[in-house]
């Protein structure tokens, strides 16, 4: 896939990061086309959930981001996210006191919510409108997670780790779920499953030591089994066309 | 069993006040992690305007009552909103430079309410049906009581109904759970914190009408000397939680009464160790979330 006559829907330059005055990302730039899917990695702990949280303004960050165009480094977290941002944090974060319907309603953006879309990827969550979030399984909070996302009409979506702790069955449901959103809607997508990323991923950007060490086409880095040991710390050498995730591989902590 | 009766509903009525002072401080908690020691002084400046307006119009009349409660709760909403705005909305995530901020206030504003309305109590005059007593199992109850209760439940149900029913009480119940996601989906929940406070401020506006019926006058310590029990109602009840509160304030109030009663005026020693128990045995209070 060419990128040259792709646009960028999201930029980022020179990002900073910090947590309680921890610098936790540390000089990131890289692009995100206006279609597909791009995959941030890299191992455990070099910046990869706090670069997402830089870009909403969840944790104080300078540098510049431009969605659509539009600067949006300096803007608090609602207004970003109003720009059209939809975001599936890491651990789901779904609020547990809050019924499935309640969850959903308060992620409504606009008056007329992509409701039907929802209602056809996650039709568990039909039958489960009045079940409150906190007594859902995972994968079933997880479907909570990406629904608040795809009920609104987003410019981008940023998706935090959406396989991690599920069963190999819903690892499954939740990639089908994502590729079906990819074909609307770029995401930026943060994930450990390799076998996820092959089956999603147009593009990767990879993190190291809180800054970016290799950009390119997917298959330029999961195709060299060399790459993804020196950067992501694990070996490759599945089935790429499998969907069975019992033996994914995993990058390491 | 009359005094057993009396005691009970004299300590549903003091329930009462805890509450519509608890609840404010518990929601504003539980929402900002705000602890909000200026929150008396909400209850305060209620009283104090609400009977300004109650003496103007036709003291000791009953819609001036209504007129004097529907000041408070207008006037505490308005104060506690702009403490919110003007001071609070700075201080998010800086919780020791909050509680000098809202101990200042308090501070500020009993001084500043001598020195309106002077450092004596001043003396209400309500409708004199309050002032009398209605017989109940032999128990000779006074009528206000019964109004502080049905005013309280009146405020719980109107709460409730707002959080369960509106959207901004959709907007409080997720960001007691977890702000930040509020506002990752696309919410100003600054929003909704001025609104919390606002709420909180007129129960608290509302309260200080009542309290000041309860004692018989208003004060520039008024608000203070029943914060410190709404304080210790909220934290048994548990830190965020509306329903602890309410069921906080009657335990701790009827607990109060009765120690008072029966134990020589050991009330506020009684609700005291009461607190130290729940510390000790449940550090989240009755119904407060777990850490």
């Amino acid at each position: 896939m060419s990128t040259t006559s792709r646009t960028n829907i999201l930029t980022v330059r020179n990002l900073y990061g910090r947590i309680e005055g921890q610098q936790v990302v540390e000089d990131v730039s890289f692009d995100v086309p206006d279609t597909g899917v791009t995959a941030l990695l890299g191992r455990n702990g070099v910046g990869k959930t706090s670069t997402i949280k830089s870009i909403l303004g969840l944790i104080d960050r300078t540098g510049a981001i431009t969605l659509a165009g539009r600067r949006v480094d300096r803007l608090p977290t609602h207004k970003v996210v109003q720009l059209g941002v939809g975001y599936v944090p890491e651990d789901r974060e779904v609020f547990g006191k809050l019924s499935v319907a309640e969850n959903l309603k308060l992620a409504e953006r606009s008056a007329h919510p992509n409701r039907a879309l929802v209602e056809e990827l996650f039709p568990d969550l039909v039958q489960r409108h009045a079940q409150l979030a906190g007594t859902l399984s995972g994968g079933q909070q997880q479907m909570v997670s990406l629904a608040r996302a795809l009920l609104n009409q987003n410019r981008l979506l940023l998706v935090d780790e959406p396989t991690k702790g599920l069963s190999p069955k819903i690892v499954t449901e939740v990639t089908q779920a994502l590729l079906a959103a990819a074909k609307t809607v770029p995401i930026l997508l943060v994930e450990q499953n390799l076998q996820v990323i092959r089956q999603l991923a147009d593009r990767v950007v990879v993190l190291s030591g809180g800054r970016v060490v290799f950009t390119g086409e997917a298959a330029e880095l999961l195709d060299d089994p060399e790459r993804i040991q020196r950067y992501l710390g694990v070996h490759s050498g599945a089935d790429h066309s499998s969907t069975d995730h019992s033996n994914t591989e995993q990058v390491p902590a | 069993m009359s005094t057993i009766v009396l005691l009970l509903i004299t300590g549903l009525g003091l329930g009462a006040l805890y509450f519509l002072v608890a609840s404010g401080l518990s929601l504003i908690y539980g929402l900002m992690g705000v602890l909000n020691f200026a929150h008396g002084s909400f209850l305060t400046i209620g009283a104090f305007i609400g009977w300004e307006v109650a003496r103007r119009l036709s003291d000791g009349s009953w819609w001036a009552l209504v007129a004097a409660m529907l000041t408070g709760a207008v006037v505490g909403a308005l104060v506690a909103a702009a403490t919110e705005f003007f001071l609070i909305r700075r201080l998010y995530n800086r919780h020791i430079e909050q509680v000098l901020v809202t101990v200042g206030l308090a501070l500020a504003s009993v001084a500043l309410f001598e020195g309106i309305w002077g450092t004596d109590p001043t003396y209400v005059t309500s409708p004199s049906w309050l002032g009398q007593t209605t017989e109940i199992l032999g128990a000779r109850i006074p009528n206000n009581r019964f109004m502080l209760i049905l005013v309280a439940v009146l405020v719980l149900v109107a709460i409730v109904l707002f959080l369960k029913f509106t959207r901004y009480g959709l907007i409080v119940r997720a960001g007691v759970e977890n702000r930040l996601m509020v506002t990752a989906l696309g919410i100003d929940v600054r929003r909704a914190f001025t609104l919390v406070f606002a709420i909180g401020g007129a129960a608290a506006g509302l309260g200080g009408v009542l309290a000041s019926i309860y004692y018989g006058y208003v004060s520039a310590h008024i608000g203070g000397s029943l914060l410190i029990f709404a304080f210790i109602v909220t934290v048994i009840g548990g830190l965020g939680s509306l329903a602890g509160a309410a069921i906080a304030s009657v335990l701790v109030a009827v607990l109060q009464q009765f120690a008072n009663f029966y134990l020589g005026g050991t009330g506020d020693l009684a609700v005291v160790l009461a607190l130290a128990a729940v510390l000790l045995l449940r550090p989240r209070g009755l119904m407060g979330a777990k850490a």
